[in-house]
C-alpha cells in the first residue's frame, strides 16, 4: 500500500531550489545559441503535459495511456480555427484549444472512469487510438501528413506584439515557461485544497474515501478534466512552437513518453514530471554531444586502450541504446526517479532546512545557541 | 463480396488469430501469476521473428529455428526472470513499465547493432510452398495452414497442461488469488520460473512463425504488443481461455475490417475493446480486481 505522502517540497531550500531552477530556465535565450532555445521550449511544452498528467498519475492513481489525445486535439483545434494566412491572437486560440481538450476529457473520462487499474489504462489507450484515428484516416486536419498553421500571435486588446524572425522563437520559450510556471503553482494551489487531499485519499485508498461519503467518482472525473485541460495549455503551445500539427501528437507514442517523463523524474513529487521531462529531452540530444566530443576516444586514447575506446565510442552515439541504459539505471538505482536524488544527509543536517514542525524541542534547543 | 475471398478472409483472420494468442496467452500468464506488466513481451516476439531470418540466411530453411527459439526462448526465459523480474514483483506496477521499456530499447538497439534496420522478408519453407486446392479456383496457402494446425496443437497443450497438471492448479490458484497461494505454503519461485520460461517460448515461437508472413523488421514488436494487449484485456487479466476467445475474435475483426471496410478498420479493435471494457469493466473472462 501506498503511503501518504505530500508531493510538495518539503524544505524551504526545496523550494528555493525550484525557484532557481526557473530562474535558471529564464536566462538561457540571451546566453545559449537559438538551437537550445527551441530545444526548452519543446523541453518545457513536454514538462507541462507531463505534468498535467502527474495530476492522474501520481496525485489520484489513475495511470492513463491516452493522455497525448487532449494535447493532440488543442494542437487541432488551433488549426481548426485559424483561417489559412492569418494567426489568431493567442488571447484566442488558448481558450479555445483548451476547451476544446477540457471537453473531450470531460466525455473520455466519464466513460473511462468506470473501469480501474489496468483497465483505465487500456480504455484511455483505446480513446487516444480511437483519436489518433480520427485525424490519421480523415481529411479532417491534414490526413496523416498533418499540416501547417499560421501561429498564434501574441496581441492584447487591439495592441500586438512586433516580432521578427529572430525574436520569435524567443518570445514563445518566455511564454511556455511563464504557462509552465503558473501551471506548476496552480497545481500547488490545488493539492493544498482540500480537493488536493481527497485526491490524495482516492490515491492512498478509495475505498475509505468513499466510506468517508465522498463521491471519488465525481473527484476522479473532476482530475481528469483538469489533468485534458492542461495538456491542452500544452498542445496549444507545441501549435504555436512549431506551427504544425499531425497526427503523432496524438498517437500512444507520445502518452507513453509523458508517462515516462513522469516515472523517470519521480512519482512521488510535483516537480517531478518537469525533472524527468527535461531529462528526457537532453537524453535525446545525447548522443549528438557524444559525437561531437568524442569522450570514450579521447580518454581511452590518452591511457593507451585506443581499441577500447574505439570499441565503446561508436555505442555511446547510439540513441536508443542510451536511453535504455539511463532508464534501467533510473529504475535499478534510484526507485523514486531522478528528484529522489536528495542533498546528502549531512549537507542537508548542516544548513538546517527541515521544516520547523518537525523540529522536537530538543533538537530546536541544540540549534538555537548556534543562531 | 465473393464467396472464396470471404473464406479466405475468415482464415486470415483464425490464423492472426492464433497468433495473437501464442503471444497473449504468455502476456496473460505472466500478469496474472506474477502480477508483472511485461511491455517486452513484443520484443521477444521480434526477436522469434529475428532468429528466423537468420536462420533462413544461415541454412536456407526457416524449420531449424523453431528447435532454437524453444531451446533459446526457455534459456532466455529464465535468464530474464531470474536476473531481472524477481526483483520486481514487489515494486510498482509503474516501475516494471519503465524497467520492461528500457528493455524494449535495449533488445531494439542489439536487433540493430547485429541486423541494421533493413526490411527482410524470410521465404516460406518449401515443404509448404504451395496452395492447397480447396473449391474450384479457390486455393489457400499450405503455410497458413500450418501455422493454424501448429498454434492450435500448443493451444491444446497448454489447456492440458494448465488443466490437467499440479502446476497447472497453481498458476490458476495464483492467477485468482494470489494470496492464497502465498498463506498455502506453496513455494511459487519454480513456478514463476516455468510461466516465464513458457510465456518467453511462446513468443519467440509465434515470432517463427509469422516471420515468413509479415517478414522483419524494426519495432515489428510494438504493433503486435499493443494488440495482444488488447486481447488480453478483453479476455480477462490472466485467463487463458479468455486470451483465445477474444484473440480470434480479435483476429478476425481487424482481417475483415481491413479487407473490407479499410477506412475504419485501424478504429474497429479499439471500439471493440471500449465497448466490452465499458459493458464488463474486467474483461469477458476476467474477475473483478484492484
Amino acid at each position: 500500500m501506498t503511503q501518504a505522502r505530500s508531493m510538495l517540497p518539503r524544505t524551504r531550500y526545496g523550494r528555493i531550489g525550484l525557484a532557481l531552477g526557473a530562474l535558471l530556465l529564464a536566462l538561457v535565450p540571451p546566453f545559449a545559441p537559438s538551437y537550445y532555445t527551441e530545444l526548452g521550449t519543446y523541453a518545457m511544452i513536454s514538462a507541462m503535459l507531463a505534468l498535467s498528467l502527474q495530476l492522474l498519475v501520481g496525485c489520484t492513481g489513475l495511470v492513463s495511456l491516452g493522455h497525448a489525445a487532449f494535447y493532440g486535439l488543442a494542437a487541432y483545434t488551433v488549426y481548426l480555427i485559424t483561417p489559412a494566412n492569418q494567426g489568431l491572437s493567442i488571447l484566442i486560440t488558448l481558450p479555445a484549444a483548451v476547451i476544446a481538450a477540457g471537453l473531450a476529457a470531460l466525455l473520455v473520462g466519464s466513460l473511462s472512469l468506470r473501469t480501474k487499474g489496468f483497465f483505465f489504462l487500456m480504455v484511455t489507450l483505446a480513446f487516444g487510438q480511437m483519436m489518433f484515428f480520427l485525424f490519421h484516416d480523415t481529411k479532417l486536419g491534414g490526413g496523416t501528413d498533418g499540416a501547417f498553421l499560421s501561429r498564434p500571435i501574441l496581441s492584447l486588446f487591439g495592441w500586438e506584439m512586433q516580432l521578427n524572425r529572430r525574436q520569435r522563437p524567443m518570445a514563445t520559450y518566455y511564454v511556455a515557461l511563464g504557462l509552465l510556471v503558473a501551471m506548476y503553482v496552480g497545481l500547488v494551489l490545488l493539492l493544498r485544497s482540500l480537493f488536493g487531499r481527497v485526491l490524495e485519499g482516492i490515491r492512498v485508498n478509495e475505498h475509505r474515501m468513499q466510506a468517508l461519503g465522498f463521491n471519488t467518482y465525481r473527484y476522479k472525473l473532476a482530475a481528469f478534466v483538469i489533468a485534458g485541460l492542461l495538456a491542452g495549455v500544452a498542445g496549444h503551445m507545441w501549435a504555436m512552437h512549431r506551427g504544425f500539427v499531425n497526427p503523432e501528437l496524438i498517437g500512444w507514442h507520445r502518452s507513453a513518453e509523458a508517462l515516462l517523463m513522469i516515472l523517470l523524474g519521480g512519482l512521488g513529487t510535483l516537480h517531478g514530471p518537469i525533472v524527468g521531462a527535461l531529462a528526457y529531452t537532453g537524453l535525446t540530444e545525447l548522443p549528438q554531444v557524444m559525437e561531437e566530443w568524442k569522450p570514450f576516444a579521447s580518454i581511452f586514447n590518452s591511457i593507451g586502450l585506443p581499441k577500447v575506446g574505439a570499441f565503446l565510442q561508436p555505442l555511446s552515439e547510439r540513441k536508443l541504446l542510451l536511453e535504455g541504459i539511463v532508464i534501467l539505471l533510473v529504475v535499478l538505482v534510484l526507485p523514486k526517479g531522478l528528484s529522489g536524488i536528495g542533498m546528502p544527509r549531512w549537507l542537508r543536517d548542516r544548513i538546517g532546512g527541515r521544516a520547523p514542525a518537525r523540529m522536537t524541542p530538543a533538537s530546536a534547543a541544540e540549534v538555537r545557541p548556534n543562531g | 463480396m465473393d464467396f472464396p475471398g470471404l473464406l479466405a478472409q475468415l482464415l486470415n483472420g483464425v490464423q492472426y488469430g492464433l497468433l495473437l494468442f501464442l503471444i497473449s496467452s504468455g502476456l496473460t500468464l505472466i500478469f496474472g501469476v506474477m502480477g508483472i506488466i511485461n511491455l517486452a513481451h513484443g520484443s521477444l516476439f521480434m526477436i522469434g521473428a529475428y532468429l528466423a531470418f537468420l536462420v533462413a540466411r544461415q541454412w536456407g530453411t526457416v524449420w531449424l529455428a523453431l528447435p532454437a527459439a524453444v531451446v533459446g526462448g526457455i534459456l532466455l526465459g529464465l535468464l530474464l526472470e531470474r536476473g531481472l523480474f524477481r526483483h520486481f514483483y514487489a515494486r510498482d506496477h509503474l516501475d516494471q513499465v519503465l524497467l520492461t521499456f528500457a528493455l524494449i530499447l535495449l533488445f531494439e538497439e542489439g536487433r540493430s547493432l547485429m541486423v541494421g534496420n533493413d526490411f527482410y522478408s524470410v521465404p516460406v519453407p518449401a515443404l509448404f510452398d504451395f496452395s492447397v486446392p480447396i473449391t474450384s479456383g479457390f486455393s489457400y496457402s499450405a503455410y497458413r495452414f500450418t501455422v493454424i494446425g501448429i498454434c492450435l496443437a500448443l493451444a491444446v497443450l497448454l489447456f492440458v497442461w494448465i488443466e490437467r497438471t499440479k502446476m497447472g492448479a497453481i498458476i490458476r490458484a495464483a492467477a485468482e488469488k494470489p494470496e492464497m497461494v502465498d498463506v498455502l505454503g506453496i513455494d511459487a519461485r519454480g513456478v514463476y520460473m516455468a510461466v516465464f520460461a513458457l510465456g518467453t517460448t511462446l513468443a519467440l515461437v509465434a515470432g517463427v512463425l509469422a516471420a515468413p508472413l509479415y517478414s522483419v523488421y524494426p519495432n515489428m514488436g510494438d504493433g503486435f504488443l499493443i494488440i495482444s494487449f488488447v486481447v488480453v484485456v478483453i479476455g480477462g487479466l490472466g485467463s487463458v481461455s479468455g486470451a483465445f476467445w477474444s484473440a480470434l475474435v480479435i483476429g478476425l475483426v481487424d482481417t475483415l475490417g481491413k479487407a473490407y471496410v479499410p477506412k475504419v478498420a485501424g478504429l474497429a479493435v479499439y471500439v471493440l475493446m471500449a465497448a466490452v471494457l465499458l459493458w464488463r469493466p474486467s474483461g469477458l473472462f476476467g474477475q473483478q480486481r484492484t
